[in-house]
């Protein structure tokens, strides 16, 4: 029971990050139907400046100013770049972001170097949050879900109760008629990418410090973050919010399965020959192909994901 | 005005060249990762060859005159890239090799290295291996042209699960580890051994976990806890040992931990104040082993790499026995380097490392120590700032620590 109970509140942590990692992902793919390979490194890019900024003045002012400033190089990049490739069709645009994301890597190693920098969890945040049988809870985990679903209501309260919002909406579908209306379209698509990478970038600042700063997170998350939104359903945040939750507890459950894929078989009536290397193989080890494994699962069966909106 | 700059420059560049000509070099190629999840650990090995080479070696009349020099190649972590940055070292005449971390690694130079030696036997290569502990490499797969200087996994065990058979406390043991050939092995031959001296002991649990990936170890740690493990056993190196200690510090866990690696490279500052009395390490030394002066060394190297923390005593051992093996050879060619390196016995701060001739393994003396509060005293020295340093619990003689080989090495 104790193990369940801890093991789903790991699963909804790391969700929870996984949501604030693919949410900027989702707005701006639905958006403008940019995949974005560089957005992982937007959220590298977080746990930097958020470090940089705690060496100054602390950890506070860096969770604000952090991912306004990843939002700030966000809009530059779409404003200067982007647009630029998007004239030249979808590929030029994916190749865009994909040798983006090496750039910003190489950019990390020239400024902060190629190994981990110290990038610690504030002494206010340092410690337990409460006990549950025999396992503490830190206050971190606790802080980072607070964040994430706050992060989650404003968004939701954004996108549908406010007028830039609805604009927004708007534009998603129809874009040539909010055009008509006199709205600049191409400067809402940059508020998207900036605000999309803003999102990334505070997941950086909060993800950096409870896990590790290094330059190889980028490439650590980044394609993760794609599994969230292809099984959420590409364009829908609802979905991509259940997708995180959901990759996240497999995650950590898999972890707690001993059990072999012969017993995995054994239970649908299957005997597996004795000795082979597969065979003998435990869920545990498993454990990081199967989001992938949903991935593709869904890619076939349900081609438009969890809550998609749309085909493709 | 334009022609006396001309002539200076000119003058600068002769007087570089008969310097650069005149000091050759030893060069030895330090394949390691230095950059991906371990970088941190590449790098802080890579500084300590540096010094290591300057203060025991150049400062002290070089080898044969020439200065003795480390140059980093990245392999990132992986075997594939270790072999191409070989090939690298090799086409820029480089004759000697380091490498220590992942045995897949070790594993992959090895096959490499006996390659190009077999068809290049006028220019061949010697690997010194500072670090990967995989017993097959100075057993089954040992070679002439390979080095070991860190005890290997077989030994490290033996130590370790002898202190295991005294601790009656030890009812639950957990073992976890990095899923390649070093986390296997560190779990077969604690089974194995356990199974011998304690068949009291549980095994309540064994996991593999993909090496440098995970970054949230509390699914595992949740695991342990479940288990009822009053003990955990693992081989884990680098961030995958600072971040499996700092969720077990998170989760509250309060089993022991019988460790390779928690004296450095981050895994002391992730543990702080938690690992107190529950994180053990078996070392070649550490800071609170009373010597002569690896003790001034290692403050001084500590204080010329601020955030870098003396880590490997061997790394010493290693340079200073490659040193004299060249002197005493009078040469740098690798097979006569290898023939001096053979049997030697080499006096060291903490007593004799002696180069066993028929498997090329290091025998030396061993510590196990435990994590606790720096009083000045026993624990004179505390581990990267943190308050708290190694308290030496047992110590394993040199002769203690050998054991048997199976290698029928191929001699040149």
């Amino acid at each position: 029971m104790e193990f369940v109970v801890i093991s789903l509140l790991n699963g909804i942590t790391y969700g929870l990050l996984l949501f604030m990692l693919s949410s900027g992902l989702t707005l701006i793919f639905s958006m403008m139907g940019i995949l974005n390979f560089a957005h992982a490194s937007f959220y590298m890019l977080g746990a930097y400046f958020a470090y940089q900024i705690s060496t100054w003045v602390g950890f506070w002012p860096g969770l604000l100013v952090a991912p306004l400033l990843v939002g700030a190089v966000g809009a530059a990049v779409e404003r200067y770049g982007l647009r630029r490739a998007h004239r030249f069709g979808h590929v030029a645009e994916l190749l865009f972001t994909f040798g983006l994301a090496f750039l910003v890597e190489e950019v990390v190693h020239l400024i902060w170097g190629k190994t981990s920098v110290d990038y610690k969890i504030p002494v206010e945040l340092d410690g337990t949050l409460f006990t549950l049988f025999a396992t503490d809870f830190p206050i971190y985990k606790g802080f980072m879900m607070l964040v994430s679903v706050g992060m989650l209501v404003a968004l939701y309260a954004l996108l549908t109760r406010t007028r830039i919002g609805l604009i927004i909406q708007a534009a998603l579908t129809k874009p040539d008629m909010v055009e008509a209306l006199g709205h600049n379209v191409p400067r809402i698509f940059m508020l998207v990418f900036g605000g999309g990478t803003a999102l990334a970038g505070l997941a950086g600042v909060i993800g950096g410090n409870a896990f590790i700063t290094e330059p190889g997170m980028a490439a650590a998350v980044g394609s993760i973050v794609f599994v969230v939104v292809v099984v959420g359903g590409l364009g829908s945040l609802g979905g991509a919010f259940v997708a995180s939750l959901l990759i996240g507890c497999i995650q950590t459950f898999s972890i707690a399965l001993t059990i072999s894929i012969t017993d995995v078989f054994a239970l649908i009536g299957v005997t597996l020959p004795e000795g082979s290397q597969v065979a003998r193989l435990t869920i545990t080890q498993l454990a990081p192909v199967l989001p992938y494994l949903l991935m593709v699962a869904i890619l076939i069966f349900r081609p438009r994901g969890l809550m998609g909106a749309r085909e493709s | 005005m334009k022609n006396k700059f001309a002539k200076h420059l000119a003058l600068g560049a002769s007087a570089l060249l008969i310097g650069g000509s005149a000091f050759a070099q030893v060069k030895i190629a330090y394949i390691d990762p230095l950059s991906g999840p371990f970088a941190n650990v590449g790098e802080a090995g890579l500084k300590g060859f540096k010094e290591a080479a300057e203060v025991l070696v150049n400062q002290k009349g070089g080898i044969m005159g020439q200065k003795l020099e480390f140059t980093g190649f990245d392999n990132k972590g992986s075997p594939q890239e270790t072999q191409i940055q070989l090939k690298a070292a090799i086409d820029q005449g480089f004759r000697f090799v380091t490498l220590g971390n992942g045995s897949g690694a070790a594993h992959s130079l090895i096959d490499a290295v006996n390659k190009w030696n077999a068809r290049n036997p006028d220019k061949t290569v010697l690997f010194f291996n500072y670090a990967a502990v995989d017993p097959t490499l100075t057993n089954e797969k040992c070679s002439f042209w390979h080095f070991r200087f860190d005890a290997n996994t077989e030994m490290k065990m033996e130590a370790i699960s002898n202190f295991m058979e005294k601790d009656k406390k030890i009812k639950k043991v957990f073992i976890i580890g990095q899923d390649y050939a070093h986390g296997h092995q560190v779990a077969k031959y604690t089974k194995e051994m356990l199974a011998k001296k304690r068949k009291d002991i549980k095994i309540v649990g064994e996991d593999l976990h993909p090496i440098g990936r995970v970054k949230d170890f509390a699914p595992y740690i949740a695991k342990i806890k479940a288990s009822g493990a009053d003990t955990v056993v693992t081989g884990n190196w680098g961030n995958d040992l600072s971040l499996l200690i700092k969720a077990a510090k998170d989760a509250g866990l309060k089993a022991r931990f019988f460790t390779y690696y928690a004296g450095g490279l981050g895994t002391p500052q992730a543990m702080g104040a938690a690992g107190e009395n529950l994180v053990l390490q078996l070392t070649e030394w550490h800071m609170n082993v009373p010597t002569v002066s690896t003790e001034k060394f290692a403050l001084d190297f500590n204080k010329k790499y601020p955030g870098v923390w003396f880590y490997y005593l061997r790394v010493n051992n290693m340079v200073q026995m490659v040193a004299q093996a060249m002197n005493t050879a009078k040469s740098t060619d690798p097979k006569a380097v290898a023939l001096a390196l053979e049997d030697m016995r080499f006096k060291v701060d903490t007593g004799e490392v002696w180069m066993r001739k028929s498997d090329h393994q290091a025998m030396q003396p061993l510590y196990i120590s435990i994590f606790s509060k720096a009083d000045g005293k026993t624990v004179k020295h505390d581990s990267e700032g943190t308050g708290y340093g190694w308290k030496t619990l047992a110590t394993i003689s040199q002769r203690d620590s050998q054991l048997p080989t199976s290698c029928i090495m191929e001699r040149p």
